[in-house]
């Protein structure tokens, strides 16, 4: 099953003809915020490149990665990259079951050593000796680090592999784990998100295959091209935020014109994603454009940052919850209270001592 | 004859330099701008009507808050340097003489004071060891904290590869996630809010009932002590 075919003749085989493979790398190029040269590039190199196979593991997860990756917006694109990564060893979408199915595994990590991509959808959970998750009898962290041991480098799909996401939400029971922090010797590129968007998907995994070599990452790990700037950024709502112009409650007149959503709590300021310029389900809209804040689910422990509609989010350290606007405001009221008391009880102990002095001076 | 007329002798030392005088009141106001903008930053003012470019009210908002972010952080390495180049007393915000017991000493006696439990406070020239616990913690220490998180968000704006996502850029991964930072700046903010308060209204009442200058001291530089008892 595995070959040294090049990702074009694997797209040929697959009925794909030259002109829509040619289509599909503009449109990469593009999503990729790469020059129109680039196409050109893309094209040679998958003419010639022999094909990278890509593994995909699941671990602890909802699948919703999945679901996303194969409702990739456009039909071209969700064909050619499904065909190109031909999806060697994936639980979801393979025809393989069972014994079978881990062969191909062994297959590739034999054949393809250091030179397959590894990508992972979901997370391992260490608690109760791994017993969360069972793949082929056997706890999910084992298969991981032994198909990681020899891949090229690992791609953590969504946030469950990039940061534990819901699974490992307090009190994270099964004792999820991020991907990056059980996998160290190998690259692990993060593609957070609750999905993440599929042109995301595709776009990062088309320019590992194609260019051979990690997209240009961040501090932690994300690509730059599609998580180098905040949801609030590159928001279409951004003028009214600036102007001071609010939603301030869901069935408000600027609800209906469409104003800025942060005082209902939106996470926009605070999440690296690429919905306010990809946007979702074939470019259509994203939350905020259908009147929801953005709920920060590509970023880390998300669902752990109190509500959803709160801009002044709960604190939860050492144990106690709290409201930095409550407790502060509360603070300063019973200080200023105290202030008053004390200079009231300083002013009257002055006159005190004062009169006992002149009493004193008077005896002398 | 002369013996008759009361005399008051007031002993006067030259505590703060005019550089210290004028960071006070510079920091004081910069602090001022900050919180009053920062607050609005976290709840903004009620929606206003009209076309969005009629208004600028957040923009003006985070400007000024920025302007002063910058005037305050300037101003925290300028008293840094004159920490370096100034008198003894342009020091005592950032060292704290905790190894002393004379130290320990002082501070429960000024805690006392306060307490109506002494008949008197000591005299001091520079700072009491109450108000300067106080002024390294908050000032010195909440004030970096603050200028750290602070340009960690602002680096969020100015992009990556900007020298403050360079020099700052690190905080947000390490605290957590942006929304972290913000809630850390914002939590800061009420902490300097306290700290203000029990300052200006201290420094009144010691100003009062304390046995030497303050508030004149901040603006002129000389402390007078009202009596010559030790
Ligand atoms: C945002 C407001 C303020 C802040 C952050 C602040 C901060 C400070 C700091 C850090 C010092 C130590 C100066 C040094 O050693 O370099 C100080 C001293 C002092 N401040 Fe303020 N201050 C504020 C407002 C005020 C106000 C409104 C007053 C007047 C009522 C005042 C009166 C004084 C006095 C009298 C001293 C000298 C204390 C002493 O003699 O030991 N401050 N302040
Ligand atoms: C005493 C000093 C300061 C105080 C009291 C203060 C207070 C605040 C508060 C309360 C907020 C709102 C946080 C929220 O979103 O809930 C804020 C936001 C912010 N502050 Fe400060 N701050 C201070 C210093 C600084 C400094 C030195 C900087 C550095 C540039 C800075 C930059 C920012 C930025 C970038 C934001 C977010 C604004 C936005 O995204 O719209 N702050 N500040
Ligand atoms: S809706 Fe959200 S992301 Fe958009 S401008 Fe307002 S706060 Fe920012
Ligand atoms: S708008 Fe925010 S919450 Fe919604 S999908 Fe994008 S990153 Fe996630």
């Amino acid at each position: 099953m595995a070959s040294t075919e090049t990702f074009y003749e694997v797209m040929r085989r697959q009925g794909i003809s030259r002109r829509s493979f040619l289509k599909y790398c503009s449109l990469t190029a593009a999503a990729l915020g790469l020059a129109p040269s680039y196409a050109g590039r893309i094209a040679e190199a998958m003419e010639t490149k022999p094909r990278t196979p890509v593994l995909w593991l699941h671990g602890l997860e909802c699948t919703c990665c999945t679901e996303s990756f194969i409702r990739s917006a456009h039909p071209l694109a969700q064909d050619v990259v499904l065909s190109m990564i031909s999806l060697d060893y994936d639980d979801t979408l393979m025809a393989a079951a069972g014994h079978q199915a881990e062969a191909i595994l062994e297959e590739i990590r034999e054949r393809y050593r250091g030179n397959y991509i590894l990508a992972v959808e979901g997370n391992p959970p260490l608690a109760q000796d791994g017993m969360s998750c069972i793949i082929a009898g056997r706890p999910f962290l084992e298969q991981l680090q032994e198909v990681a041991a020899d891949c090229k480098a690992v791609i953590a799909w969504g946030s469950c592999a990039s940061w534990g996401c819901v699974q490992a939400a307090r009190p994270n029971p099964t004792r999820a784990t991020p991907v990056h922090e059980v996998i160290r010797d190998k690259p692990v590129i993060k593609v957070p998100g609750c999905p993440p968007i599929a042109e995301v998907m595709t776009g990062v995994i088309t320019y590992m295959l194609t260019f051979d070599r990690l997209p240009p990452l961040d501090r932690q790990g994300r690509p730059l091209m599609f998580y180098g700037q905040r949801i609030h950024d590159k928001c279409y709502r951004r003028p009214h935020f600036d102007a001071g112009q609010f939603v301030e409650s869901w069935d408000d007149e600027g609800a209906r014109k469409g104003y800025c959503l942060y005082k209902m709590g939106c996470k926009g300021p605070t999440t690296y994603n690429a919905c306010s310029t990809v946007r979702w389900n074939d470019g259509v809209s994203f939350p905020i454009q259908s009147g929801h804040g953005c709920i920060g689910c590509s970023e880390r422990d998300f669902w752990d940052k109190d509500s959803f509609y709160d801009h002044v989010t709960d604190t939860h350290v050492f144990g106690i919850e709290a409201n930095a606007d409550r407790v502060g405001i509360a603070a300063a009221g019973s200080v200023g209270a105290a202030i008053g008391a004390h200079a009231v009880a300083s002013a009257l102990h002055r006159t005190k001592q004062r009169d006992r002095a002149q009493h004193e001076e008077r005896e002398e | 004859m002369l013996q008759d007329i009361p005399t008051v002798r007031q002993t006067a030392v030259y505590v703060y330099q005019a550089p210290v005088r004028v960071w006070h009141w510079v920091n004081a106001l910069s602090i001022l701008v900050l919180a009053v903008t920062g607050y609005l930053i976290g709840a903004p003012p009620p929606t206003l009507s009209g076309e969005a470019s009629d208004h600028y009210l957040m923009g003006n908002i985070r400007f000024l808050h920025f302007a002063a972010a910058y005037v305050f952080a300037v101003g925290f390495l300028f008293r840094i340097y004159w920490a370096l180049v100034g008198n003894t007393y342009s020091r005592q915000l950032f060292s704290l003489p905790f190894w002393r017991r004379r130290f320990w000493r002082e501070l429960v006696h000024e805690l006392r004071w306060y307490a109506f439990l002494e008949r008197e406070p000591c005299k001091y020239i520079g700072h009491n060891p109450l108000a300067h616990l106080f002024m390294v913690a908050i000032i010195t220490v909440g004030g970096l904290v603050m200028i750290v998180t602070g340009f960690a968000l602002y680096a969020e704006q100015t992009g990556l590869g900007s020298w403050q996502d360079e020099l700052f850029g690190w905080v947000i991964p390490w605290v957590g996630q942006s929304q972290d930072v913000r809630m850390w700046h914002h939590w800061g903010m009420w902490v300097i809010v306290v700290f203000v308060m029990l300052h200006v209204y201290t420094a009144i009442r010691e100003d009062i009932m304390s046995r030497q200058s303050l508030i004149s001291t901040m603006i002129s530089g000389w402390r007078m002590f009202k009596d010559d008892r030790p």
